[in-house]
């Protein structure tokens, strides 16, 4: 992996916007589930899944593959998606999220679905598996990276904490976090229902590198990744400053779109506008 | 009499000549052996190394024992990765705190997860002692055997607590162990044969009226009193029951069919335990009367072992009048 270039910039830009379509059409079939999280982490999942990680579609066990590792359960949309996106099943399959008998349960489960590599939805439980299976590797001498996504809210769970706390004891450099720090959760805005701030802070307290980014800009977060990486001395947490609903004017930013679904008309309306770009582009699509 | 498959200490009736020791002991020196064979074998542990005995692997094998410090729910989370990677971690800490606490993180990242970790759960029962309420565990069997997924062994001396350990390092599942603090009678061998899901019995009468289903340190306690009421007349059949999970279903319901009646005994709420789980088989394949020894919906208090084992109804001499409680309702 290495610095992109203005084309495959483009190119990730356009896919984060396809998974973003995709998002909706699955949310519109499943009439339930997450929106505002999904959309704004779907450029970080692009990055992931079509530059950083170290996998493969076609052989998804192999042992050395980087580990990613969703705290944050309920954003499973934007996996889902991004995962048929780049080839690990079909966007139909993706489309039957939610429902009976699909391996595309609401939130997501390894025994079901084992690609996701664990099962998570209660959270602040995610950066403490993602400790456990890096300390496990670095025991073994093995040299691939554990990422673990997290919510910003659920940083007010103390089993989170705790599992800093540990990452930051053993000097866990294979180990690299990142928050989606976008500000709401279910009862309003974080600083208000339970303050996280002074976030970087509290990291920096527990042993950590931290790193700020724009979280919807791909080529900065690629950066910060390799800044990441780089560090050999303690683990990395990147702080992705992210809008919730990024993508559709009138919910970004609104806590009241944490987790239910566009509805009737309004879901084609949001499809419209992602295919237009906010309006950006006259085509058939208008 | 004694069940001669089962190996028991010749001296099992002379108190004074059995040694005694602690089933957490009997972790301790299990979990080095499964060291020793296999290397994936870790033990994570909360500030509480000498007590659970996990000192012993730690000693031999620094580098595969982990300090978590006062943190279960991180206990149980770390080992959920550890093992999702591929090692075989054993957690411990007092039963109190794991399970107790973190029951959550249990059933999400270990039970449903599918992922082999073995729980450990050390002072579990009222049997503690001195420490007091909030440090006798009595719920969590309850708790353990209500996930999917999760089985639960409570071995009955130290010599088959190092068999369930051993053997629970190498079937992959998720486990839970319940271990004891108090030093108990070493009633069982080396031979004994121990095989997890499998009951044993240790005292089969003639034409027994009744079966005394256990588990954990009170076995012992059942195999007394089944002496002394054969001394008086009164024949039973003594099973050691030490797997809650997956229990051994078919040997419940022969017992039951042999002896038309049932009394069990474990150290852990009556609401909820060993003996909810043997009621929830017999009621459903071969419903006889039953009676509980256990504890009823009370949380302990300190005192010595041996005398909360009596105040709560626990001991030998309530285990005899369970039983011939149990006679009387048949008729």
């Amino acid at each position: 992996m290495n610095h992109l270039h203005d084309g495959k910039i483009k190119e990730l830009e356009e896919q984060a916007n396809a998974i973003r379509q995709t998002i909706i059409e699955m949310l519109i079939e499943a009439g339930s589930g997450h929106t505002a999280g999904p959309l704004g982490m779907a450029d970080i999942f692009t990055a992931f899944y079509f530059h950083i990680l170290n996998h493969n579609p076609k052989d998804p066990f192999f042992e050395d593959r980087d580990r990613l590792i969703l705290s944050n359960g309920h954003i499973v949309p934007v996996r889902y998606a991004t995962m048929a996106h780049a080839g690990y099943f079909s966007i139909d399959e993706a489309k039957t999220l939610r429902k009976f008998g699909s391996r595309m349960q609401g939130h997501p489960e390894r025994e079901r679905l084992p690609e996701m590599e664990s099962t998570s939805g209660p959270l602040g439980s995610g950066l403490s598996q993602a400790a456990g299976i890096a300390y496990g590797a670095r025991m073994d001498g093995r040299k691939f990276y554990v990422y673990c996504l997290m919510s910003d809210a659920e940083h007010q769970a103390g089993n989170l904490w705790e599992g800093a706390m540990f990452a930051g004891a053993n000097k866990l450099s294979n180990l690299i976090g990142v928050i989606d720090r976008n500000n709401i959760q279910i009862n309003g805005m974080t600083e208000e229902v339970m303050p996280l701030e002074p976030l970087r802070d509290k990291y920096e307290a527990f042993g950590w590198h931290v790193i700020d980014v724009d979280g919807h800009n791909i080529e900065a977060f690629v950066d910060s990744i390799e800044e990441a990486k780089a560090i050999f001395e303690v683990p990395t947490v990147i702080i992705a400053h992210t809008i919730p609903g990024k993508g559709i004017e009138g919910i970004e930013f609104d806590y009241k779109w944490h987790g239910k679904p566009p509805k009737g008309e309004e879901g084609e309306r949001f499809l419209r506008e992602l295919r237009t770009l906010g309006g950006k582009i006259k085509s058939e699509h208008e | 009499m004694i069940n001669e498959d089962a190996k028991i200490h010749p001296d099992w009736l002379n108190r004074d000549e059995l040694e005694s020791k602690s089933t957490r002991d009997g972790y301790g020196r299990g979990v080095v052996e499964a060291g020793e064979q296999d290397e994936r074998v870790v033990v994570l542990c909360a500030d509480l190394a000498e007590s659970t005995r996990s000192h012993w692997f730690k000693e031999a094998f620094p580098d595969r024992y982990i300090e978590m410090g006062v943190a279960e729910q991180n206990l149980a989370t770390v080992a959920s990765g550890l093992a999702n990677y591929g090692k075989i971690p054993f957690i411990t800490s007092y039963a109190a705190f794991s399970p107790g606490r973190n029951n959550e993180q249990i059933r999400t990242t270990i039970s449903l997860n599918n992922v082999p970790v073995k729980i450990c759960g050390m002072h579990a029962g009222v049997s503690v002692g001195p420490d007091g309420a909030t440090h006798q565990q009595l719920e969590d069997i309850a708790l353990m055997q209500a996930q999917p997924n999760m089985s639960v062994v409570v071995p009955c001396d130290v010599e088959e607590a190092r068999k369930a350990t051993l053997a629970s390092a190498f079937n992959g599942k998720p486990m839970y162990l319940r271990f004891g603090r108090g030093n108990t009678p070493i009633f069982t061998t080396a031979e004994s044969p121990f095989e997890i899901g499998k009951a044993q019995y240790i005292w089969r009468g003639g034409s027994p009226e009744a079966a005394v289903i256990a588990c954990g340190g009170l076995v012992y306690n059942a195999l007394i009193a089944a002496k002394e009421l054969a001394d008086e007349g009164i024949s039973v059949t003594v099973l050691n029951n030490h797997t809650v999970k997956p229990m051994d279903r078919s040997a419940i319901v022969e017992a039951a069919q042999e002896a038309g009646a049932v009394v069990t005994v474990e150290e852990h709420q009556i609401t909820s335990g060993m003996g909810s789980a043997v009621a929830n088989i017999l009621v459903q394949e071969y419903p006889v009367p039953m009676e509980y020894i256990g504890v009823h919906d009370t949380f302990g208090q300190s005192g010595d072992p041996d005398e909360l084992i009596e105040h709560y109804g626990m001991g030998v001499s309530h285990i005899k009048e369970a039983v011939r409680k149990v006679i009387s309702r048949k008729k």
